[in-house]
């Protein structure tokens, strides 16, 4: 297959005409050639300059060149993974806006609809841990609110290098503790401040993420039914009005410097294009935006992030088939000398672009004072196709809307299956060393000591510095089940969400690791009772233009589609991240051969909604009452050590199979989990994911503070009894009056059920192997992150 | 009873203060920071979050809001005022409780449950509770650690004034004595830093063990929330 970019191609046989003085001024004029260069510094390949020359039939000006530079950026044009994502299917009834959409929204009944999507700010978190952080909630609650919804909960999904490395340099202990301090300070610093609880994500900690982290903001919102704004212009005449803050020269080139190219050295000379979060105007801008849509005030509105006023104006016009005109004296700026391609690209966050019928300017104007918010009469919808740009009195831009904002290059990249996958298959993964099951080594000490390794030990010292309350919804918050569950306003119906990713399991096998993780998601979601209903997701994946990574994600996105389509749970949209690749210290003298050296993992990071009739009827993953007995549900466990945490832990090379999940089973045990939980048999279920049922146990137990005794129905392999990581499986627990109609329900859904212990004491048992003191092994599961993240001595 | 909550710029657990003023059987009333009356409401909250985004300094801001002169006034004439979180900050601010609240020892913002203990059940905000508990209740903030001088900490305990603390070892930000919150001489102006509107309903993760504070500030007779009808 060759890079085949689906664009016309430019005579050149002719030079093409300049932008002339008589119509642009001649600050904004260049040469062909000059605008070339410029083009290429911008990040815009020879025949992507080419197209635009094309298109407008003249050389572009400067403003052009920088609009078009941010708008046929990988990270705004997906131009490399559209091919791919047109597969993901999304009809169902029960979608009121799918991909395309600034979110997906589902309607969940009782006239109420609910917004959601996750959506990735790594490589700005990496530069300026912080900032980037915070504006990448900031990003994903306008997402939400644009769609009409009040933003109600935020879930994080975060991934970091090791912090248990020894030594100087990007991915020891010292650098990697000023990530992780600098992004949950900014996850918590903006989501606290704004107004809106989290309930929940992941925290994974692996050298791969080390000079690229993962930072993937999922967020939640709701609104009535039949309030759904979209981002396109209605009618002719209609005024654009710029709400929130004024527009800076912060985050020039975020969308393109940043977020479409790989990092090398010269990190502190990228700082200026991260965005500055103020979560403050974020507030009174969404409290601004639901007070002018309960008043249906406005005909359309797009958030402006990435690009700017240039995304903003263009997507509106252009899903409309309409032009705009704009005047970018107009918009309220922070500094006054800023150029007009800088104003047309800046990034500068809280900001909004409404449409509006002329008559009621006055009241929409009215209505942002009051909120404090600043706004700005900047355009107008004018018919026919053009996007007309003007500064002081002169036209600095003038080009079809459509083709900023739905022509750009798409490319259908070479792709090549890796050829070091065979290798993974060759390794020897379901017989590995574990003290004390292969040797007479101590097997308890190995355990505590790998529940407190920092990916699979609590991450309580995350959640703490997040408000999971506010708004008095939350039943579910972080850590205390499968899926973070918020009860919806005026209602008793609840939404249920899980946010799962395993670059492990996807770096080893992306369809199977995929499948898995959708797998997973949609487990967490039937743990607390609810039933899945929709998905969306953040590809987090290295450099496209490298044929095998190419591979991974269109190998992984096959997998989505298939997956969601199977369990029932269509896609409703998400994000692309690409390029999460360094050549930063550490990276090997072969590595430009072998991404492994230089990418992350492969990770899809799947987030599934779920509903619930009654939400107080979900459960927790923590055991409850003494006398409870403990049941596996679902598959056997089967081999599942390939990719698995105790393969990480005992620093063994990647390697093996990953056994196929039977999704038919899975939806089968989703079925039973909703069931029980809403005739109120269980106490609590967790499902058996990384590190196995010994770490299922750990967070069930420290939760609940409270024992279990398991006595194993078959020993004749420890490893994989603790450790194995072989999908659909849940471990319930249950009062003994619940059994009978358990296993009823069971039996008529055709899903096994084994008893596997008892709910009590004050020990961690599993019968003729291990015996542990919950003390112990609350110390090992609640002290592992911070001894490694925050080893400060004056922790409260 | 009607239950007046200030929406400060920045405020957000204003819609949960309502909330629990409903749960207790009164009326949730907004007020707005740009206002300068009371609407004749019976009681005042000051909500948690985030007024004018902490910026200068928490509460420093708001405590200059139009509304402000009222709430003094009403004070003063002995209304039930109530400052949760960032609402005890304004209130300490603006001189109407003593002391002030700084970051939190470990420096980081905590938001998890707490057990505090009621050493006074006279005030408006906690003669519906029965016992002096512990009662479980979330705490979130950056800077929730109360401090004060010396003689000032005496005085407060000495004329009772120390109406919640934190149980013995639970102390999440470094309160000076585990003092929670306090109130003022006549003990109609109260305020502390964990979340009672966060505990009123016992669907949630909060729970429902401060429901007593909103049901005996609503002046019914008091009783555990657990009790059924019978």
């Amino acid at each position: 297959m060759t890079d085949s970019p689906t664009l016309r191609a430019a005579d050149t046989t002719t030079p093409p005409r300049s932008a002339g003085a008589s119509r642009f001024p001649a600050n904004e004029t260049l040469t062909d050639e000059r605008a070339r260069e410029l083009g290429h510094e911008l990040g815009l390949r020879g025949d992507e300059y080419d197209a635009i020359v094309a298109t407008l039939d003249r050389v572009p000006t400067v403003a052009e060149l920088g609009m078009y530079s941010v708008m046929w950026s990988e990270h705004c044009s997906y131009k490399s993974s559209k091919v791919h994502l047109r597969t993901l299917d999304a009809t169902s009834p029960a979608i009121l806006a799918g991909p395309g959409e600034n979110a997906g929204v589902v309607d969940v009944g009782d006239g109420l609809a609910v917004a959601f999507k996750v959506e990735s700010h790594n490589h700005p978190s990496f530069v300026e841990p912080y900032q980037g952080a915070a504006t990448g909630v900031g990003g994903i609650l306008r997402d939400i609110f644009t769609m009409g919804a009040r933003p109600i909960a935020v879930m994080d999904a975060l991934r970091f290098g090791d912090p248990t490395v020894d030594g100087t340099g990007p991915r020891a202990a010292a650098f990697q503790r000023r990530i992780i301090d600098g992004v949950v300070r900014g996850v918590g610093g903006y989501g606290n401040c704004v107004g809106v609880p989290n309930i929940g994500g992941e925290t994974i900690f692996d050298d791969r993420y080390a000079t690229n982290p993962l930072v993937n903001v999922l967020a939640i919102g709701v609104m009535p039914a039949d309030r759904l704004q979209l981002a396109t212009a209605e009618r002719v005449g209609d005024v654009a009005i710029l709400l929130g803050s004024s527009t800076g020269r912060d985050g020039i080139g975020g969308a393109s410097v940043l977020a479409s190219q790989e990092f090398d050295e010269g990190l502190e000379a990228k700082r200026p294009n991260v965005q500055v979060g103020d979560p403050f105007r974020e507030k009174a801008l969404i409290e601004c935006c639901l007070d002018l849509y309960d008043r249906d005030l406005l005909a359309g509105i797009q958030d402006m992030g990435a690009a700017g006023i240039a995304c903003s104006t263009s997507e509106l016009a252009s899903a409309a088939s309409m032009g705009m005109d704009v005047d970018l004296d107009a918009v309220h700026l922070r500094e006054p000398s800023m150029e007009s391609w800088e104003i047309l690209c800046s990034e500068s966050q809280e900001r909004m672009l409404a449409l509006t019928h002329p008559d009621h300017v006055e009241e929409v104007l009215a209505i942002a004072a009051t909120w404090d918010v600043p706004a700005s009469v900047v355009g107008e919808v004018v018919a026919g196709d053009r996007l007309r740009l003007t500064r002081r009195g002169e036209l600095v831009a003038d080009l079809p809307a459509r083709s900023l904002a739905d022509e750009g290059p798409t490319y259908d990249r070479p792709q090549q299956r890796p050829a070091w996958q065979d290798g993974y298959a060759l390794v020897e993964a379901e017989d590995l060393p574990v003290p004390g099951i292969a040797d007479d080594g101590d097997l308890g000490a190995f355990v505590l000591g790998l529940l407190a390794s920092p990916s699979l030990a609590s991450a309580a010292w995350v959640h703490q510095q997040y408000d999971s309350y506010v708004r008095a919804g939350t039943v579910l918050g972080p850590g205390e089940a499968d899926a973070g569950v918020i009860r919806l306003p005026g209602s008793t119906r609840g939404v249920a969400c899980a946010l799962d990713g395993n670059g492990r399991w996807c770096e080893l096998d992306p369809a199977e690791g995929t499948r898995r993780v959708v797998a997973e998601a949609f487990r967490n979601v039937a743990c607390v009772g609810a039933t899945p209903i929709a998905t969306t997701n953040c590809l987090n994946f290295g450099n496209p233009e490298r044929p095998e990574v190419m591979w991974q994600l269109a190998t992984s996105i096959a997998a989505l589609g298939e997956a969601t389509r199977t369990l029932g749970i269509p896609v409703t949209g998400g994000n692309v991240s690409l390029y999460n690749e360094s050549r930063i210290d550490g990276a090997r003298a072969d590595g430009d051969a072998d991404p492994r050296f230089t990418h992350i993992w492969p990770t899809p990071v799947i987030g599934v909604l779920g509903l619930l009739d009654d939400a107080s009827r979900a459960i927790g993953s923590s055991f409850v009452a003494e006398g409870d007995i403990v049941f596996l549900l679902g598959d056997e466990t089967r081999s599942g050590l390939a990719g698995s945490a105790l393969q990480a832990y005992l620093d063994l090379p990647l390697g093996g199979r990953l056994a196929p999940v039977d999704l038919a089973l899975e939806a089968r045990l989703a079925v039973v989990l909703e069931q029980a939980v809403r005739a109120g048999l269980l106490h609590a279920a967790h499902d058996i994911s990384d590190g196995g049922l010994i770490a299922a146990l750990a967070d069930a137990t420290v939760g609940g503070d409270i024992g279990v005794q398991i006595v194993p129905t078959d020993t004749k392999d420890p490893a994989q009894l603790l450790f194995s990581e072989s999908p659909t499986r849940v471990l319930v627990s249950a009062p003994s009056r619940s059994v009978r109609q358990l296993a009823q329900l069971c039996v008529d859904a055709d899903v096994p059920l084994a008893d596997v212990g008892t709910v009590g004491g004050d020990r961690v048992e599993v019968q003729g192997l291990l015996d542990l003191a919950l003390d112990d092994v609350r110390a090992a599961h609640l002290g592992g992150v911070p001894a490694v993240v925050d080893p400060s001595p004056d922790r409260a | 009873m009607r239950v007046g909550v200030i929406t400060f710029p920045g405020s957000l657990d204003d819609h949960d203060a309502r909330v629990a003023a409903a749960a207790g059987g009164g009326e949730g009333v907004a007020l707005w920071h740009g206002d300068d009356d009371l609407s004749g409401v019976d009681a005042v909250v000051l909500p948690g979050g985030f007024s004018y985004g902490d910026y200068l300094r928490t509460g420093a801001i708001a405590q200059h809001a139009p509304i402000m002169a009222a709430v003094r006034d009403f004070a003063a004439d002995g209304g039930p005022v109530l400052g949760i979180c960032n609402g005890f900050q304004i209130l300490c601010e603006a001189g109407l409780l003593p002391g002030a609240l700084l970051r939190n020892i470990g420096l980081r913002f905590v938001s998890r449950p707490t057990f505090l203990t009621v050493e006074r059940r006279d005030t408006p905000f906690t003669r519906g509770f029965d016992h002096a508990g512990p009662f479980s209740v979330p705490v979130k903030s950056g800077e929730g650690c109360y401090h004060a001088d010396d003689a000032t900490l005496d005085a407060l305990e000495a004329d009772g004034r120390v109406v919640f603390r934190y149980v013995e070892a639970d102390n999440p930000n470094g309160s000076a004595r585990d003092i929670a919150g306090i109130c003022n001489a006549a003990g109609n102006v109260v305020g502390l830093m964990p979340h009672p509107e966060h505990a009123v309903d016992p669907a949630l993760a909060g729970g429902d063990d401060f429901l007593p504070m909103f049901t005996g500030l609503v002046g019914a007779v008091s009783a555990a929330p657990a009790t059924a009808p019978a």
